[in-house]
């Protein structure tokens, strides 16, 4: 098949190059590992991102670590704390791939001009089994974009996909508009890394209804999903809860896209979180912070207006990280209700047989301390302190979507799955696109970058050898 | 800076950032500190997910510059040369009246042309200017934090090594992302060259003094003697260092410049590069009739050099020194109050 596309001409890159050998579909961590693990084979690469190149990246710009298995996080623990997140949702024998992978993955990338860094302050926990990219994840990026650059990687920026030539399972080409421009580029083999489709409001009110427009996206705009359905449309298994979202609950007052990590609240333990009606609906104590957090996106989109304020006093304050918004503050229970715009009688209400509920103890944020209510509904299991000491402070939040558990089916050859059970053969996917394959449900801190790069270099190999 | 509190993704690459961390709210004495620990590498801005066009448009490097320019202003007393004309027309001046009272000679001996006593009076009258002007602006800087931890010999030493190999400027041997992106050692070889040209002129100019005042040595001395194997090899770090400082300094990312300091750093770099030349002209040429033009050139821009120290960019490194001693000290006072708490 020859060049379809009218203005060929006024575009250079499909005149000198009508035929690559490895076309990559997005421009985050797993495209890039895919693109050069490719052209280390050999491969001559062409990497088509749909950002602008201040926002190329995708959600990895927003990361900053990444789990890797090393001699103090062994492989079983590591696979016990994927089993326990995931609760058994997960395909064992890829799973096992990018965990035992991870080990050596650091050395890979420092020859790509990675660098690392000891854990950032207030991450401690993760010291033992995460490793940092100094600077985080748009360092990462940027590092890997430059050693493309010196490898003589093409990359093409404002190049969204939205076409695809898949005949029975075998990849012709792909259209673009580049700039604007629709531009079909064709090549001897693929690698999908595209992400999710959580930036698609749209298509995230098929599983929440109209309460998605009340969520926020933690992440790239980029992520419109829209690789992804054209995947699924082209007949390729699909892998994952199709309803499920990652969601914490973040600062409401975060932009719509890409708030990134400044955006999150730690205090929600130290306090109460109440909705609109000013009333508390869940144990903000039930579990260490870590453990729990992303549970609350959830509970807020479940409230009424999908809003709801973590309130907290004087006492807790230097407690936590603080959200990059100021706190509304307030001397009286009364006065910060309306403030905030709370009925103010049931606010207090709630304040007090809260208070009320309280029993005494040694409060200790760091561990599951004996400070609990009793005979309250919800109870708070730990870290239950009177709320007591003005002034008060509040934050607002609402729902900060991180990632959609949707993605497409592969095997251990990072292959693509179609729903016939055959493997396309020159048709490749990583990243979070096919994440859900080994990452059903939950999250671990930093496992999303192990998944994009072991299967992006998997996916990069293999999408080499299938073009030569 | 509350963006950066809570994102703290770019702790690892220099001092700013952890001095950062350890406060919570920021006062303008803060601020000017960490505005003067800052060696603008820049790396935080391409790593920073919030940079502009990003709605947030975070821009550390360039906002701290600001801060810094403004901190200048306020320590140095009487104030700031900032445009590139004013500190021209002064060498112009200084070099023009030079020349006016200079005694024409054929070569030779450098008090022939202008007398020894002169020199001497001039300037050593000038150096203590100068180093007076520095100590009002140190005691200012220093006298702005109320916090100010007790000063220590182990924390002098750590600044020292600061200063002496720019180590916030080396980015764990990676180098800054100076003029772009790249990483590169390139602005800290030159800056290495120039400042490492400027103290051996100036430990030439002592060993002569020395020479001069306590072993009646008189100059001009042999090429091979001492004090001109330093005023040379200074001298050759005075071209070097200044010429790849200037071509960095065109070629770097316009995003992250402050406007308003560039007559101010472009005065520095003339001024030091045109020291360096006419240092090397007058050695090179010193037995001719040239010499005494020559003297009265160098002359003329060493002064022009003299009296922007206190007032133009060199201030930066007074402050930068004392910025880094102070996150010396800082540093130290944590990492022990962090061991009493582990013990």
């Amino acid at each position: 098949m020859t060049e379809t596309n009218p203005l060929t001409e006024a575009n250079p890159f499909t005149e000198t190059k009508p035929l690559y050998d490895v076309l990559v579909i997005g421009g985050g961590n797993a495209a890039l590992c895919a693109a050069l693990s490719a052209s280390e084979c050999g491969a001559n690469v062409l990497v088509l991102e749909a950002a602008p190149s201040d926002f190329r990246g995708g959600n990895s710009r927003h990361t900053r670590n990444m789990r890797c298995m090393s001699e103090s996080y062994g492989e079983e623990e590591y696979w016990t704390d994927l089993l326990r997140v995931t609760g058994g949702q997960t395909d064992e024998c890829l799973a096992r791939i990018a965990i035992r992978s991870s080990a050596e993955s650091p050395v890979w990338m420092k020859l790509h001009g990675v660098r690392f860094q000891a854990a950032l302050g207030g991450t401690l926990h993760l010291d033992r089994t995460n490793k940092f990219f100094l600077g985080g994840g748009k360092a990462l990026m940027n590092s890997y974009y430059e050693a493309a650059c010196a490898r003589g990687i093409r990359v093409l920026y404002n190049a969204e996909v939205v076409a695809l030539n898949m005949d029975c399972g075998v990849f012709k080409s792909a259209t673009a508009l580049v700039n604007g421009i629709r531009t079909e580029f064709r090549a001897k083999s693929v690698v999908f890394a595209a992400g999710g489709y959580e930036a698609n409001i749209e298509w995230l009110k098929e599983a929440w209804g109209e309460a998605a427009d009340n969520f926020l996206i933690r992440g790239t705009p980029f992520n419109n999903g829209r690789v992804l359905k054209l995947l699924l449309d082209g007949g390729v298994e699909p892998v994952g809860d199709p309803k499920q979202c990652h969601a914490v609950a973040i600062d409401a007052r975060a932009p719509k896209f890409d708030g990134g990590i400044v955006t999150r609240l730690d205090c929600l333990p130290l306090g109460i979180v109440v909705n609109r009606e000013g009333v508390r609906f869940y144990d903000e104590g039930e579990d260490l912070w870590p453990k729990r957090y992303a549970i609350w996106g959830r509970l807020v989109a479940g409230q009424p207006g999908q809003i709801a304020w973590s309130i907290i006093d004087s006492k807790v304050v230097g407690r936590f990280i603080p959200s990059v918004f100021p706190p509304i503050t307030a001397d009286s229970i009364c006065e910060l209700a309306s403030q905030l715009g709370l009925p103010s009688d049931i606010l207090e209400t709630t304040v007090e047989r809260f208070n009320a509920a309280v029993m005494p103890g040694h409060f200790d944020h760091n561990v599951l301390d004996d400070c609990r209510t009793a005979d309250l509904t919800p109870p708070k299991s730990h870290w239950a302190q009177a709320i007591d000491k003005p002034p008060f402070l509040a934050y607002p939040l609402r729902p900060g979507i991180t990632f959609t558990y949707l993605g497409v089916k592969v095997n251990d050859s990072a292959n693509i799955v179609m729903r016939d059970g055959t493997s396309g053969r020159n048709i490749f996917a990583a990243g979070e696109l096919m994440a859900g394959n080994i990452l059903g449900k939950g999250y671990l801190a930093g496992f999303g970058m192990t998944i994009g790069t072991v299967f992006g270099r998997i996916a990069g190999r293999q999408a080499a050898l299938a073009a030569k | 800076m509350t963006i950066c509190n809570s994102c703290r993704y770019c702790e690892g690459f220099c001092a700013v950032f952890p001095a950062m961390e350890r406060r919570l709210v920021f006062s303008e004495a803060d601020l000017n500190y960490l505005a003067n620990l800052c060696h603008n590498c820049t790396e935080c801005f391409y790593a920073c997910q919030y940079a502009p066009p990003h709605e947030f448009a975070v821009n550390v490097p360039k906002a701290l510059a600001e801060i810094r320019m403004n901190s200048y202003r306020k320590y140095c007393w009487p104030g700031m040369i900032r445009g590139g004309w004013a500190a021209s027309g002064l060498a112009i001046l200084f070099v023009a009246l030079a020349l006016a009272f200079t005694r024409r000679t054929s070569g030779g001996d450098f008090y022939a042309a202008v007398p020894h006593g002169v020199m001497v009076s001039l300037f050593g009258a000038m150096g203590a200017l100068v180093l007076a002007f520095w100590s009002l602006g140190l005691v200012r800087f220093w006298k702005e934090d109320p916090a100010r931890p007790p000063l220590h010999a182990a924390a002098l030493l750590d600044a020292l090594r600061d200063v002496l190999k720019l180590s916030n400027l080396s980015s764990h041997g990676a180098g800054c992302t100076y003029p772009n992106q790249r990483q590169s050692q390139a602005r800290r070889i030159f800056h290495h060259f120039t400042f490492y040209g400027f103290l051996l002129c100036f430990a030439s100019t002592c060993v002569a003094a020395v020479y001069d005042n306590f072993f009646g040595w008189k100059a001009p001395y042999a090429y091979l003697s001492v004090p001109v194997l330093l005023g040379a090899m200074g001298g050759i770090g005075l071209i070097v260092g200044p010429i790849g400082l200037l071509a960095l300094k065109m070629r770097r990312d316009p995003r992250i410049v402050d406007p308003q300091q560039d007559g101010m750093d472009l005065s520095l770099i003339g001024l030091l590069l045109a020291n360096g030349v006419t240092g090397l002209a007058l050695m090179a040429l010193r037995a001719t009739p040239a010499m005494s033009p020559l003297l009265a050139i160098h002359l003329g821009f060493v002064s022009t050099l003299f009296v922007t120290l206190p007032c133009g960019k060199f201030v930066h490194g007074i402050f930068r020194s004392a910025a880094l001693l102070r996150n010396a000290l800082e540093r130290r006072d944590s990492d022990q109050r962090e061991n009493r708490r582990h013990r």
